[in-house]
Parts: C-alpha cells; structure tokens; sequence
C-alpha cells in the first residue's frame, strides 16, 4: 500500500484536489498531512473538509503545522506581516467545527518506524526548519523514527544519516524513486502542495511505498490561475507573491 | 558483540544455494550460487561488515544495491536477486564468464591492435554506463570483464554515482574514493560525477596496456595520488618505444589533467580507437619528455584553492558531447543539397562546444576481383574520400572535432545505420533526394535510415530546388 505524504496546503484546493488525483492514479490509499493546512490561500473550510473527511474514514493522518496553531489560538508569534494577514483572515472566517478538527491534531504521528511532523523532529513546537546538514542531525538524534517526514520548508529536500550525522541536502528529481535502504536513516521534506517558493507553479508531494523502501518525490501541475485569482478576489495583496517567487 | 553474517557453502537462502566461496575481496566476499529453474551462472555478493572491515563495506554495497538494478544491457552485470532481510545483505548477480582485463594487463606491453580493440570495448562499455546516468569512477582492469566475443563487462558499483539518486559514497566519505593508480584528478578534489573521470581511468588501462607500466605508479597516500594534478606522466612513447603516434595521442587525450581538455565522451575515445587512421596528431603524439617545472607551476597556481564544481547530471555531460554522423553522397546530391547539410550541421555543432561530426560516405564495391578493377576501386574509394574532405571543409570546425570516413557497401542504408550504432551516433543529418521521381525508382535511402536508426535523423530537404524544377 503506497502512503501519499502532502505538506504545507495552504487552503490551495485547487493544488490539493490535483495532488490527491495524482495520487490516487499513482496507487496511493493513506494519505498524511505534515501541517500547515491552512494559511495563504482561499478555501480553508473545503481544504479542511476534504481532509477531515479521509482522516474521518482512517484513510489519512494529520499532524498540527504553525499555521494551523496560529489560526486556532490567534497568537502568531515571530510569523510575517503576510503570514499573520492570512491567520486573521482565515480565523474570521473558519466555521467552529473546522477550527476544532485543527485543533484536534497532534504535534506529531509515530506510525512503525515512520515520524510524521510538520518542522524538525527536535521541539517540534518550537517550530524549526529543516535548512541544512545541521538541522538535519539535530532532527535525527531527537527522534529514534528510522523515516522521518517533514514539511515546513517548501522545497523537496531528502537527507540521510552518515556516521559523522546527516549527509549533504540532496534535491530530488520529480519522478525518480529513491530507496531509502535500512539500517540508514532517511529525513524527506515533502515539499508544498499549496505554495512554491522556487519560482514554479506545480504542487509538490511525495509517495512510498508500503514496505518503507522507496520514495518518490512528485510535481504536479494545477490550475494555479484558478487558485490566484480566488486568493486576489479575497483581497490578499498578490504583488507580494511575485518578489517572493511564489508560484500561486 | 554480535558476528556479522556470512553464509556458509551449503547453506540456501530464497531458492539460492551457496555453491563455494569464489573470491575474497577487501569489501565482499563473492560466493558462487545456485537456483533450480534459474540457468543463468551467478554469484553471491556479501559485504564485508563488523569490526575490522573496510569503512566503505555497507556505503559501497548500498550504492552497489541500489545502483546495479537499474542498469541494463550487456556491458553490466544482470542483477538477479537482492536480500529482503536487512540483517543479511546479499546481492545476487550474472556471473560473467570470459577473462578479467587484469589477465590482458599481466602481458603488457601489448600490441597495438590489442590495445585499441580492448580499449574501444572498455570505452564502448563505459559510454552505455554513462548513458544510463551512471559514472563508475573505480574503473581498473580488475573491474573489467570481457565476454567471448569481445563484449566489456564492468563490475563493482561500490563506488559509483548515480546522477538521479543521493551519493551514499560522497556524503559518507568526504575524503576521495578509488583506487591510486587510476584516480581522476578531479576526484582527488571531491567531484563524483563527471564521465570524464572514467574516462582518465581507461587512458590509464590504456597507458598501461601499451606500455606495461602505470603512468602514475600505484600510490597509496593522498599527497601520492594528488602529484597527478601538477606533474605529466612520461610520453607513452619513452616508456614503452614501440608505442604508435596515434596511440600516444590518444592515452595523453585521456589523461589531461583538466577534464574539459580531455575526449568529452567515452563514445568519442571508442570512435578514435576504432578508426585510428582518421585521427588528427597533434602536440600529444610528438611528446618526448614531460612537460617541464614551469608547467607543474602554472598548473599548481592554477589549482590553488580551487574548490571542487558542483558536477551536472552525468547523462547532461555526455548528452553535450554529441557525435554527429553526416551522411554524404558527394557525386548524386545536387549544390543545393550540400549547401542545405552544411547549413544543418553547422546548425547542429555550434549548439554544444564539444560535439563531434563524423562525415560518412557510402562507396558501392565495384564488381569483379582482377587487380585493375582493384586499383580503379582503390582510386574511386580516395576520390570519395577527398571529396568528403572538401565539403567537409566547408564546415569550418577545427581538425579534433572532425572526422571523414569511406565505407565501401552495397546497402548505403544498412552500412549507415550498422555506423550510428557501433559508434554511438547521438543524431544522424541525411539529405533526400530532391526528385520525387528519382525516389520512385531508386527507393530513399534517407527513409530507410529514418526507419532504423537508434538515433535522432535530421532529413534535410530543398523544398526551393523542388519548386524551381516544377
């Protein structure tokens, strides 16, 4: 059974119907969100809804991202100027039941030898990236998981362990499977369904296998104009997304 | 402390039974092995780990196991089988009968044909890796296998790159990885993933071959190793005085010590070797002595401080070294049409700095076997080839870049495509003939090579000479 991994959906449900699609076509059946559902985008409440619902029948797990955290309790923390523009607007207009489904999720999901969580394994509510070899080791030694997925940072990164800590990060290519062989230790960030930050548009997730011995990293074009003009039509300032190479 | 696992003949795992250890190496140990239903000869690799073993045990037989299923084709080892327990690692693969390369370097200095057939092979063998988006970087005749009919095998993927999957080696190791006599200087740096490493490696095989010595020695410290980046190996030449102009030109190819300087691919070299004849000698051949102090000095200046570049994707690099193959027929194809494939393979040369074009033209044997239809043959066949020479001028590449070839044969399509695929032909530029009534009758050779060819075809066509004619 292969397990889809979707980070950082933003409310893009343009971004999150193509990457559930592709998955599906792919062969998927569990699906796990690492955080970060909400924020940025347009559709919070059919974002939520949808994945409410698979998490409802036990087809998917869902683990608490900064942005979930923020929206539920109001406290934004160190987030940006655009972050918390989003927070609010999403806070006003979250029906009671979806903000208690975000509420509701854990911090983080240990399942076998897999971890699900949203920033690095090491304090996970305090929120920390995942930008380099370093960050990479601090996540492996707090955690015991052989599999960690993350997301969080935007981009489709995977480290492993090497005897001195985490090896280099490597950027996969789309498509390619990867084997992530035993007893080494694997670190995958997902990349983002809802929001690219590299100057692309396709939304990004990942795929492995039932046996834990494969990962797929994938890009799947959407309909971001779609996506764009709902955000425009909410009144989110989109010049912003432009200097920030933001693809939606 | 727990013994590592290491099975014992007799013992049977997934349908495969340990037949006897075949070979002892300093990171595996090889058994040979047997399935009932499977005919193919096989062998049993088992890393070596535990206390005491190579460090590079489990992060070469990890990149071995997740590399060599990959791969495909007969220049590789087949891979049969891998183990499902984590706690017994074992990878089952073809055992390739035939001779190991080190049998063939045990007799050097060999003759010179000897060493252009099995470095063509080992080259042809190298550029199919490269292909698949795969660099060896521990090639060595050990590591070489060669079927009965010529056919180069390689073997041990320990410490091989994959362009498309993590570095196992690089990321555990930040010292290099390989063996002293055959290390590229690039990867004394730190690179991992230029062809051209594997390339160095076989101009080594070659020098070796030629001259029964290593032109680097066998050094086992770093300091040894790195003498490579700054001071020159001695000419083939002086080592081994038999050693043909041409063949010095080509080891010394190989063996510059930047790799932009050396042949862009392994399809190139195995071309060379092949046709020897056609090469151009330059400096290289006529080298007596090493280059002197000042030269180790500009290039120790050179490399100072020079950090290692980040490689591009293996199959990238070898995708830039094109070899484009022009099909010519000098005499039938009007001005207009040699004109029009000129155009098209300027065209297709200047996209990439290290393409090579290869300009063939197809001589049908003359009949009968008496001498005078000999010499008329004779000068049929150099009339051809100084016409080839001629539009060939026209191009205006420089000599290292061009090759002109004559190849006498009955079927012009079979002979064309029988060439793309021996010499690893990345695109074919072919001109058609102009008359619709011609092709009626004498049938396209153009659409025959479309047809066959394992490349790209770039038909070139003068639709304007057409219309003048209607």
């Amino acid at each position: 059974m292969k397990t889809a991994l979707f980070a950082d959906v933003h409310s893009n449900l343009e971004a999150l119907q193509a990457c559930l699609a592709h998955a599906e076509r792919s062969g998927a059946e569990e699906f796990v969100f690492l955080g970060d559902l909400v924020g940025y985008g347009a559709d919070p409440d059919a974002c939520i809804e949808r994945i409410a619902e698979l998490v409802r029948r036990g087809a998917a797990v869902a683990v608490l991202g900064n942005h979930d955290a923020a929206v539920v309790s109001g406290w934004c923390g160190d987030m940006n100027i655009r972050a918390r523009e989003a927070v609010y607007w999403t806070r006003e207009r979250l029906s009671p039941g979806r903000a208690g489904f975000l509420e509701s999720l854990p911090l983080s999901v240990r399942a076998g030898e897999r971890m699900y969580v949203h920033a690095s394994p090491h304090a996970p509510r305090s929120w920390n990236y995942v930008t380099g070899s370093d960050a990479a080791a601090e996540g492996f030694a707090a955690s015991d998981a052989r599999l960690i997925f993350v997301g969080h940072v935007h981009h489709q990164v995977l480290y492993h362990s090497v005897s001195h800590g985490a090896s280099r990060p490597f950027v996969p290519l789309p498509g390619v499977p990867i084997e992530l062989a035993a007893p080494r230790r694997w670190l995958a960030i997902a990349g983002s369904v809802g929001q690219q930050r590299d100057g692309t548009t396709a939304a990004a997730y990942a795929l492995l296998d039932g046996a834990n011995t494969s990962l797929t990293f994938q890009r799947v074009p959407y309909d971001h104009a779609a996506a764009g003009a709902k955000r425009s039509a909410a009144g989110f300032d989109m010049r912003w997304d432009l200097l920030a190479g933001i693809g939606t | 402390m727990r013994e590592p696992w290491m099975p014992s003949p007799g013992e049977e795992f997934e349908g495969f039974r340990i037949i006897e250890r075949a070979h002892e190496g300093g990171m595996a140990v090889l058994f040979r092995v047997e399935k009932p239903g499977l005919e193919v000869a096989m062998l049993m690799k088992v890393p070596r780990l535990g206390f005491g073993s190579h460090p590079a045990g489990l992060a070469g037989f990890d990149t071995e196991s997740m590399i060599l299923p990959r791969l495909g084709g007969a220049h590789v080892p087949r891979c049969i089988a891998r183990s499902p327990d984590v706690d017994r690692p074992y990878l089952v693969i073809e055992r390739i009968a035939g001779a190991s390369l080190a049998d063939a370097a045990a007799r050097a200095p060999l003759a010179e044909v000897e060493v252009a057939a099995l470095g063509s092979a080992l080259a042809a063998a190298a550029h199919a890796l490269h292909l698949q988006e795969v660099v060896h970087l521990d090639l060595k005749p050990s590591h070489v296998r060669l079927r009965a009919d010529g056919c180069a095998v390689l073997v041990d993927f320990g410490l091989a790159r994959h362009g498309r999957l993590p570095d196992l080696i690089g990321e555990e190791f930040r010292r290099p990885m390989g063996t002293g006599a055959y290390i590229s200087p690039e990867q004394l740096r730190g690179e991992r993933g230029d062809p051209r490493s594997d390339v160095f490696a076989i101009g080594v095989m070659l020098y070796l071959l030629a001259t029964g010595a290593l032109p680097f020695g066998s050094p086992q410290g770093l300091l040894g190793m790195k003498r490579r980046l700054f001071i020159d190996p001695l000419p083939p030449v002086v080592a081994a005085p038999g050693v043909p102009g041409w063949l010095q030109e080509i080891v010394l190819h190989c063996l510059e010590v930047d790799a932009s300087n050396r042949y862009a691919s392994a399809g190139l070299l195995a071309h060379d070797l092949e046709y020897h004849g056609e090469l151009p000698l330059g400096e290289r051949a006529c080298r007596r002595a090493r280059r002197g102090p000042g030269a180790t000095l500009r290039r120790w200046l050179k490399a100072r401080g020079k950090a290692p570049e980040n490689p591009a994707r293996p199959g990238a690099r070898v995708n830039d070294a094109a070899h484009v193959l022009v099909a010519l027929d000098p005499a039938g194809s009007s001005p207009r049409l040699l004109e029009a494939l000129a155009h098209a393979v300027r065209q297709s040369a200047l996209l990439n700095a290290s393409a090579r074009v290869t300009c063939v033209s197809v001589l049908e044997p003359s009949a009968g076997l008496d001498d005078e239809r000999g010499e008329i043959a004779d000068g049929e066949h150099v009339q051809q080839l100084i016409e080839t020479r001629h539009w060939a001028a026209a191009l205006a590449l420089p000599a290292e870049r061009l090759r002109c070839q004559v190849i006498v044969a009955s079927d012009a399509a079979g002979a064309l495509v029988d060439y793309a695929r021996k010499h690893h032909a990345d695109q074919i530029v072919i001109g058609a003939r102009a008359s619709s009534t011609l092709r009626r009758f004498l049938g396209s050779v153009s659409s025959r090579v479309v047809a066959e060819a394992p490349c790209s075809v770039n038909v070139v066509r003068t639709p304007g000479e057409a219309a003048e004619k209607q």
